[in-house]
């Protein structure tokens, strides 16, 4: 029996790592992507378990299938767009099933609080002829994955999990065990099954029909799901719904039956049926896409959902109670009525996420800004090289994207661009599409912004950093001799701190009309190691005239004095020594020189020591 | 039991997720169900944060509907204008005297709004608007990361719960070494309470 132990607080993310562990999850592959990172980084540290960073999703899913092929239970986790770069493998996993369990997590972001994008990846699902399961708190989270084992291995097929930023960031009390499912490997050897495992023609026509066969013993299954549950009350409204838009019913109509989904894909069409013939008015509540309420209108079931709630962006429990009242579902003494704003009020400064100080970005884009090319950026930190006054991206689509634009953008019109790309991206999906760059020779000038690990998800390790995921030492794939061998004949490195030197090198390969290849090197101000190395700069109000130049290095550290400059009525700049980290870019470009250098402030330091 | 909305709200480092923490602990700790929402992401790169704490015998949503706020804790001088349609006339607000300035102040596109239309503006909704010296009394105590427990201090005197929870809820929460100076900076913003009127 397994014990009783108090209930713990857990985000979705740690009650996903959690339940996999309970599950008997020996292998765990994924890439990092908000919101889905912290599933793997709290897997990794349990005790009797194999976790890993990939370096794309793709890689993350295969070796996942790889080792549920094996007979491994396996989990391979990644944010929404993660599922597109892997979509491929998902679907050959579909046809071929696996030996023991196969759950795939898929983050969805609705309202991109962090991504390009909204896709609803229940389509995939569908897509795919793969069941889907939709946590609406972090208990649900765990017993979700729990349940996904069972269900994969049950039925032969990978089980997508998608929690939403909602889930996988929200803290929910959750009840646990302490004891590990023990499951042991469930073949000896790897199989040789080519008829199941190698999808060439003849065998795939075969396993086609088998997986719509499994898609509709999966639909009987959901009729009797636990997870999917009514919960009857009052019956003059019945709402089908899942995930957190759950949380919401429930809040907003505290009175009304609900048919609650834990399964999104397929759907108990028996059930809903059920459901909708004893309720009086029928609607369904869900983010995102209509997708439950397109089956439901399918089955030939009258139903409203997105004539009253909004597809784009989060609910939550304003928007769903006044899109009710508008509605007609709730009595207007429901409303709850806004806060009347003061007529007169100051305007609030806007907080864009900016690079942070000492950000080694920010002298790349110094430097690259004085090209005077189109510059193709790629997601990072370094796409915050957009914001003002930097100013210095064109475009950004999805991962690795931007050398590919670059290539195409230069070879068609026969003019120069710039590609940006951060050390992760290009071990992700940079090196094929440089391999374009190189292959069908375009003059692009890729700058790979080496800050020696993955840091606009929170600084994951990468193939680049040498250490993995499981806090070991790892080999470092070194980049200047990788691009080397694809045949790019100007490659150079350079600290990215000194920014002379990334100019140089830059106005060098403007004028080639060849590939050529900048990795501007240095590590992430906010690792701990460069922490220790903190040293703030200082300004000589004496020197200084207000001319604004550091300033637009856009670094948060510089602020206005109120001093002003005599002659020029500027108000002069300052350094808050608690953000400076002494990168002394904008020492560099100070014309006055009046920004004291790191190696002048040690000077400082020593002589008043003596 | 009444469900308790608490926002909080601030730059991303100052330790919002770390205070949000603490508070849900202690709801947890005082029998009731709690849940606790926010975003990461974007707001690492010196962003405004905010993290939703609801304590009440069942929590459904873990965001707190609009005008529904019963605590705003704003540890930046000027966030907690960012949430005013979160408040009603009885919420009660705290916030730190302490200024983050942004850069689109720096670059000269915004300006930095003075602390008495901060006050002002916020007094039109609910008068229980309160400055808290938290940044500044934290410096005096050596570390000005335990700002954010000195307004949580200010906070405990507003709710029915005992002061072992809160300190179990801390020592919980903060690394074994500075859970001293984490229960001192606490009872220095109980004791605020006798110098405010919020
Ligand atoms: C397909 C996909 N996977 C993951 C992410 C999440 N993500 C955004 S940027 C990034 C990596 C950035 O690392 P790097 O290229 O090294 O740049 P840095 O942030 O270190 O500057 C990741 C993983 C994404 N946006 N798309």
């Amino acid at each position: 029996m397994t014990e009783e132990r108090p209930k713990d607080l857990l985000s979705g993310n740690e009650a996903i790592a959690r339940g996999a562990w309970e599950a008997g999850v020996t292998f765990a592959s994924g890439y990092p992507g908000t919101p889905s990172t912290e599933i793997l980084e709290n897997f990794a540290r349990y005790p009797g378990i194999y976790a890993e960073w990939a370096p794309n999703e793709k890689v993350a899913l295969d070796a996942a299938i790889g080792a549920a092929y094996a007979g491994r239970r396996a989990l391979a986790t990644m944010k929404h767009v993660g599922l597109n770069v892997a979509a491929d493998s998902f679907f050959y996993a579909s046809m071929t099933g696996a030996e023991a369990g196969l759950v795939i997590i898929s983050a969805d972001d609705p309202q991109m609080h962090s991504s390009q994008n909204e896709q609803d990846n229940r389509n995939y699902a569908k897509f795919a002829r793969v069941p889907c399961l939709d946590p609406a708190d972090s208990q649900e989270a765990r017993d979700m994955v729990i349940a996904g084992f069972d269900i994969s291995e049950q039925f032969d097929t990978p089980v997508l999990v998608r929690p939403t930023t909602r889930i996988s960031h929200s803290f929910t009390m959750v009840e646990s065990s302490d004891e590990r499912l023990d499951v042991p490997p469930r073949i000896k050897k790897f199989p040789k099954n080519p008829q199941k495992y190698v999808m060439v023609p003849a065998n795939a026509r075969h396993r086609h029909p088998f997986i719509e066969k499994r898609l509709q013993a999966l639909k009987d299954f959901a009729e009797t799901f636990p997870l999917n549950r009514t919960e009857w009350r009052d019956t003059e409204l019945g709402i089908i719904t899942g995930s957190v838009a759950y949380q919401y019913a429930r809040e907003v109509f505290p009175e009304a039956s609900i048919l609650k989904l834990g399964m999104s894909y397929p759907l108990p069409m028996q059930m809903i049926a059920d459901f909708a013939r004893r309720v009086k008015r029928l609607i369904v509540l869900e983010e995102l896409d209509p997708f439950i309420e397109e089956h439901v209108r399918l089955a030939g079931i009258p139903v409203e959902g997105k004539s009253i709630f909004p597809l784009c962006g989060e609910l939550n429990p304003t928007i769903v109670r006044n899109a009710a009242i508008e509605a007609g579902l709730l009595p207007a003494e429901h409303f709850i009525p806004p806060t009347e704003l003061p007529e007169k009020m100051p305007p609030v400064p806007v907080r864009p996420p900016v690079l942070c100080p000492g950000c080694p970005h920010r002298s790349t884009f110094w430097a690259i800004k004085k090209l005077h090319l189109p510059i193709n950026g790629d997601i990072g930190c370094y796409t915050l090289g957009v914001v003002h006054p930097l100013d210095a991206i064109d475009t950004t689509g999805c991962m690795g994207a931007g050398i590919g634009v670059a290539h195409g953008a230069s070879k068609s019109t026969g003019r120069k661009h710039v590609a940006v790309i951060g050390d992760s991206t290009f071990f992700h999906t940079g090196i094929p599409a440089l391999a374009n760059v190189a292959y069908n020779n375009s003059p692009v000038i890729t700058v790979i912004m080496d800050n020696r690990v993955t840091a606009m998800t929170g600084d994951q390790p990468n193939p680049g950093t040498g250490k993995n995921l499981m806090g070991g030492d790892a080999p470092r794939i070194e980049l200047e001799p990788l691009v080397k061998a694809m045949g790019i004949k100007h490659v150079k490195k350079v600290d990215a701190y000194d920014e002379k030197s990334v100019e140089t090198t830059l106005k060098e390969f403007k004028r080639l009309d060849e590939p050529s290849v900048l990795i501007t090197e240095r590590p992430c101000a906010l690792l701990p190691e460069v922490r220790k190395t903190y040293q703030p700069l200082k300004v000589d109000l004496e020197k200084c005239d207000g001319c604004g130049v550091c300033v637009r290095t856009g670094c948060p550290a510089l602020v206005r004095s109120s001093e002003i400059h005599e002659e020029s009525g500027r108000a002069k700049v300052e350094i808050d020594p608690l953000l400076c980290t002494g990168c002394d870019l904008c020492a560099q470009v100070c014309p006055s020189e009046a920004i004291t250098f790191r190696a002048q402030m040690d000077e400082l330091a020593f002589a008043t020591h003596i | 039991m009444k469900t308790i909305n608490f926002l909080l709200a601030g730059v991303g480092g100052q330790g919002v997720l770390m205070a949000s923490n603490i508070l849900a602990s202690v709801g947890m700790l005082a029998g009731y169900d709690v849940k606790k929402s926010e975003i990461h992401g974007m707001s690492q790169r010196g962003g405004n944060v905010s993290s939703h704490v609801r304590w009440g015998e069942i929590v459904h949503s873990p965001i707190i509907p609009d005008a529904s706020a019963d605590f705003l804790l704003a540890f930046e001088a000027m966030e907690a204008l960012r949430y005013l349609p979160m408040l009603r006339a009885d919420s009660v607000v705290l916030m730190d005297r302490h200024q983050i300035v942004p850069v689109t102040v720096t670059s000269g596109d915004a300006v930095y709004p003075e602390y008495a239309d901060i006050e002002g503006t916020l007094r039109q909704i609910s008068p229980n608007v309160q400055w808290v010296p938290g940044v500044e009394l934290a410096e005096e105590m050596g570390n000005a990361r335990v700002a954010n427990i000195i307004t949580l201090g200010l906070l405990s005197t507003y709710l029915d719960v005992p002061e072992s929870v809160w300190k179990q809820a801390i020592a919980r929460r903060v690394p074994q070494r500075f859970v001293e100076l984490n229960y001192h900076a606490w009872e220095t913003g109980r004791k605020l309470r006798e110098t405010v009127n919020a």
